[in-house]
This record gives C-alpha cells, structure tokens and sequence, in this order.
C-alpha cells in the first residue's frame, strides 16, 4: 500500500514490519522521528516490542548487546554526536558478532553544533565491522532496514542503514508499505546459534588470548565480505516478493560516458537530473551510486568505471589530512588496475550546504576541462569572505 | 544455614583468581543463593579475568562479558528480551566491581534504577581497580594507599556512599553484604531474587594482593570492616525503610587499618580523625534508621 510518509518512519514501518522485539534509543536530532514512532507502535500494541528509553546512545547500545545475546530481534537509531560516543560499542556488536540493526541519519559532528547532514559520522565508523548501507529515498530507507535484518541474521554482522538528515529524514514521500504477510514469507523469526539460555551455560566474549583472537577477527572479515554476495542473493529473493531491487551499486549511462559522477545518498537523486540534463546537450556523462559501502564492492565499482577517461567522486566527508573517504575507496579499488581512469575527487555539502544541480555542474566541468585533479581532494564552493 | 545453599554450587572447582580473593568467596555465595535460572552480565572487572580465558569458564551459569560501563544497560536489554519471550522465571544479576559500579558504570546503573529495571546489580567491591594494578577508585577509602594515590599523597577524599545514592532511586531493595557473614549475605541474595524491580547489593570482598594483607586474612579483615562499622551490614527497602542487621561490638577502627599494608603509611593521628569520621557516619546510619540509641538495635 502506497502513502506518503516521511523518510524516517519508512525505517520505523520496516522496523515494525519485521517485528522488532527490543528498540532502545536516546534521543538525538535529527534521528528522533524514527524512534517516536516506534514508541508508540510500542504503546499502543501495534508492536509487540519492549522499547527502552534508556539514559544514553553508548547505553543505547549496549542495552541491544544484551537483549540480541538473549536472542531478540533488536533495533536502535542515533546521528552524529549519539553515534561517536557508541563507538566503542560499535566494535563490540561486530566482534560479539550480534545482527543489530541501526539507522543512522548522517549528521554533521560539532563544533561547532551543526544539525545537518554530511557523512564524516557513519564513515569514521568505517573500520568496526558493521555492515554500512546508503540509501537515496524513502522507499529505498524502508527496503533496505527489512533487507539489512535479513542479511545481518545470516551473516553475524550488525548493519547500519544510513539516511541523509532532512533531505532523506524529514522529507515526504510515496512510500509503497509491504504487506505483513509478504514480510513474514522473506523474513524468518531470528534464531540465533547461541544464546543466553540457563539450561544451556554458555560464557560470551570471555578472554580470548592471542592464540584465538586472531581467527576470530579473519572469521569477522571473511563474513564481512561474503556479506557482498548474501546480500545480492538476498535482494534477489526480495525482488520476487515486492519487485524492487537497488544493487550494490547502480549504474546510471555509465558504459558509453567519458565523465563518470560517482555518489551515495540524497545527491544521488541531485545527479540524476544533471546526467538527463547534460545527455540532453550531448555530453557523454554517467552516473554510479554507491549503496554498500561495507563491504566496499570493489570488483563492481571497477566494472563501472573502468571504461570512462575520468571519474568524478562527490564526498560529503572528508578524512583530514588525506581526501574524502569514497575517493579514496575507489582510488584503493582501481591501485592494481592497468586501465585506470583520472579520479577526481570533490568534497561538497560539509554540515548540510546545499549540493545542487548547479554544484554538480561545476564539479562535472572541472573534471572536463583539466586534464588531472590538481589535488586530491577538490574543495566545492568555498566561500572565501569565511576563509578569510 | 540451609541444606540447599551447602550443597548448591554455581561455580567449578578451578578459578584464576588470587589466592584469598573475596572476588572469587563472594560469587561462590551469590551463585549458591541464586540458583540455576540465572544469567550474569560481568562489566570489565577482575572477574573478566577470574573467570577463565576462551574456551573455559569457571561458571555454570550463562555469562555475558561485556564492557566496562554497561552493567546496567546491558542487564536492562537481556531483561526486555526475556520478557519478550516469556521468560520471567530467570534472574538477570549484573556482578560488577568498584569502578564498574562507582565510577565509569555509574551512568549506566543509576539509568537502568531510574527506569527501576527487573534487574539485580551486585557490586563486589575491593576499593581499587584491582584488576589494573591498584589504582584509586571513587570507592578507595580516605586514606588509603594505591598505585595511583602513593603513601606520600594518599588518598584524601572520603570514599563514595553508593547505598545511600541507590537508596535515593527509591529502588525496592538495596542492602550491603560481606564474605565474613555468608548466612546473611545468602538471605539478602535470596531476599532480592524474590523482589521485582531493581535490586542493589553491595558486597565487601576484600583483596590481599591489592591490601597488602597475607592470603589468609581475606576474611578476618572483612568480617572486621562490619565489627568496626566501617562497613555496616543493612538493607534500605523502597529507599526509606533502614534496617541494621549487625550490631558493633565497638572495634575501634585502627585495628583493622593497622593490619593492612595499604594504610601503613598513617599516623595515630590521621587514625583519630578516621575514627571520627567512621562514628559520624555510623551516627548518621542510626538516625536514618529511627535509632537514637544503641540499646534500641
């Protein structure tokens, strides 16, 4: 069923659809409205979760490290500031191999305060072993929280599903809802291995000395990235159900185009209108957006890009000191490559400036009239009475 | 005492503790007490190590191991999905040290009472992080010695009362206990396993290696901090009713200071004022207590 809803509470209908059974949250801007909602499903019995109003993100957390280790089906949402004080929480789920499920909406971290969207949040979390998903509207938001419950149950890997602050988060949309039943069929409940049972004592994550620890960090990397292809095989089944499919990552005009935009998240849909715009005037431009970025699917990335003489990377983040952090992730992806094409990298709507068509505009012809990046990271419409 | 708790082990026979710890007495108690339907949740503490490296446990019941702030979210999450399931019979225990409960835990436990969560959080404490290598906590006592608090600026703060904080969440049941008095600890641990809501007891488990006292006075020193008030035994139920369930033989308080190698470095006079401070607690005990006189205990 088809309503519009706002970006947010397409996670919280995925949320109640596959039957959550413990959501813990704090609050936190701009991620608030996914968590309100799922209060009330909880209140009212729309959903039969206990919902925990906790005193903190990292106790956020940790309450899902508990209730997951017992075997429930947990959810919990942060931005920013909520997500960074998780952190070390953030490796503790991966390592305890617990499949939580996280949206997080990308927020800009302070200082100064900034309640705006940029990635530098989830991407610093790039290292911990959650799986990372960026999504570009609500419906993907929606597809993509049912899908990632799915996968982390299969893999033994949290995911995050990321969504852009207010762009993404707060924005209306035509949502088409799935059916419980359908949700039923695609989702079995979560029956963990091992659990928290009396009659059957187990101890988890006791000392594991340098003569096990190890392995266990190969095993987590080896799920890691058979997670890439669980989750085609899982997309696949998705689509049988409810006709939808996104992809690892989505090539838009990309096998004829010289110039090669790549994005992830809301911009995604920004740079749609530009490659009509610019195919229209004859320009052979194409478009790649990234959804996975955890595992980074390097193999497909380089498919898509390899033929085109230069590549445009839209990084609203930036790793200081070195570049933003997608380009540097395709840059690493194309290292042994003998084709390679010029990587351009552009860092572009820092604390949630507006990246609009016209940005993209001038980030796609910079990169057609030089003929390599004069740095690494390019800095987009900086304004330079602020610099001064 | 009864049958059940002589015979009842929750532990096996091997531990990697220290000789004498009142870690390792103390959860021998609280495992007789609490039976099988229970699950641990151990914040970073001695018994992160005390129990036993992968692929071994020193327990018979389910431990969840997990970081050192989270003892009372984590044992708030594994309650939610017991509920959830159905599972109200199982007991959720969060067994955490000094510093897990004081100090970098204090959040997480003064959260999980707020909500007043169906959970109960023993706090064993040593009075140091111990695990570490004896470094001041917020529970170290005035005037002790640690590695981090030396003799020559030892520790000038009083140490911080967690029961009266606990009492304050108006939680139904929060008491003090000591491996010197099993029998009583053993009621208390059965008493709380019975109460729904939030439970807190607070466990003295001494430590040689860390009080610099031999192996074999673990105990004796123990049962002395309740003799000499510096630990009295009591329980505060819905954060107003006090009962005082160990009346002082009057030890004075020297005489437990004097044999421990972490309070050498004091002079009779610091002593004297110790003692003050100890008698005006226990004074301020009586009263909350609707005790104006001794001969009314």
């Amino acid at each position: 069923m088809k309503k519009v809803i706002e970006g947010s509470h397409a996670v919280s209908e995925a949320v109640r659809l596959v039957k959550a059974e413990v959501i813990s949250a704090y609050p936190i801007t701009p991620q608030t409205h996914i968590v309100e909602l799922l209060s009330e499903y909880c209140a009212t019995g729309v959903m039969k979760a206990r919902f925990l109003r906790v005193e903190s993100e990292h106790s956020a957390l940790a309450a899902l490290i508990g209730a997951s280790t017992a075997g429930a089906r947990t959810f919990t949402a942060t931005s920013s500031q909520g997500l960074a004080y998780m952190h070390e929480l953030i490796h503790w789920t991966a390592g305890a191999r617990l499949p939580i499920v996280m949206a997080v909406v990308n927020r800009a971290l302070a200082p100064g305060w900034n309640i705006w969207t940029e990635q530098t949040d989830t991407l610093s979390q790039r290292d911990t072993g959650w799986l990372q998903f960026y999504c570009e509207d609500g419906q993907e938001a929606l597809d993509t929280t049912v899908m990632a419950y799915k996968l982390a149950e299969q893999v033994n890997l949290p995911v995050m599903v990321v969504l852009d602050a207010f762009f993404l988060s707060h924005t209306y949309e035509p949502v088409d809802i799935p059916d419980p039943d359908q949700v039923d069929s695609f989702l079995p409940p979560f029956e963990p291995k091992f659990q928290l049972d009396p009659l059957n004592p187990c101890a988890f994550n006791q000392l594991s000395p340098p003569n096990v620890y190890m392995e266990m960090r190969y095993s987590m990397h080896e799920s890691s990235l058979y997670a890439l292809r669980a989750y085609q095989d899982i997309e696949k089944e998705f689509q049988d159900i409810f006709g939808r499919a996104y992809g690892v990552v989505e090539a838009v005009m990309c096998d004829d185009a010289e110039i090669i935009m790549v994005t992830s998240g809301t911009v995604t849909s920004t740079c749609r209108l530009l490659i009509e715009e610019l195919r229209a005037s004859g320009e052979r431009v194409g478009l790649l957006k990234i959804k996975v970025f955890r595992p980074f699917p390097a193999e497909q990335v380089i498919d898509a890009l390899r033929n085109a003489k230069k590549i445009c990377v839209i990084d609203r983040n930036i790793s200081f000191g070195s570049m933003g952090i997608f380009a540097q992730e395709i840059r690493a992806s194309f290292c042994n490559e003998s084709l390679k094409p010029q990587i351009f990298g552009f860092i572009a709507g820092l604390g949630g400036r507006d990246i609009t068509v016209d940005t993209l505009k001038e980030i796609y012809f910079t990169a057609k009239e030089n003929e390599h990046p004069e740095r690494p990271d390019i800095w987009v419409n900086l304004n330079t009475e602020v610099l001064s | 005492m009864s049958y059940e708790f002589l015979e009842r082990e929750g532990m096996y026979s091997g531990h990697v503790a220290c000789p004498g710890c009142g870690a390792a007495i103390a959860m021998r108690f609280l495992l007789k007490a609490l039976g099988e339907k229970t699950v641990l949740v151990i914040p970073a503490c001695c018994w992160s190590i005390i129990a036993g490296p992968y692929p071994q446990s020193a327990l018979r019941v389910p431990v969840l191991h997990t970081a050192f702030e989270t003892g009372g979210a984590v044992s708030s999450g594994i309650r939610a999905a017991l509920d959830v399931k159905g599972d109200t019979e199982t007991v959720v225990v969060t067994w955490a040290g000094d510093g897990g409960t004081f100090d970098i835990g204090f959040q997480a436990l003064s959260g999980a009472v707020e909500r007043n969560e169906d959970i109960f959080y023993v706090c064993y404490d040593n009075e140091a992080y111990m695990n570490t290598g004896v470094q001041r906590s917020s529970s170290t006592p005035y005037g002790a010695w640690t590695t981090t608090t030396p003799a020559t600026d030892w520790k000038k703060m009083r140490k911080k009362n967690i029961v009266e904080i606990l009492a304050a969440h108006r939680i139904p049941y929060v008491a003090t206990a000591s491996i010197a008095f099993p029998e009583d600890f053993m009621r208390k641990v059965k008493k709380a396993r019975a109460i729904k809501g939030s439970r807190f007891l607070h466990v003295y488990a001494s430590c040689p290696t860390g009080w610099r006292i031999p192996s074999e006075m673990a105990v004796k020193i123990a049962r002395m901090a309740v003799q000499t008030n510096i630990f009295p035994l009591y329980e505060v139920e819905n954060g107003t009713k006090y009962t005082i369930n160990y009346r002082s033989k009057g030890y004075l308080v020297k005489e437990y200071f004097r044999l421990q190698g972490r309070f050498k470095h004091l002079t009779e006079k610091d002593l004297e004022q110790i003692q003050e401070m100890i008698d005006e607690d226990w004074k301020l005990l009586l009263q909350k207590a609707g005790i104006t006189s001794i001969s009314e205990m």
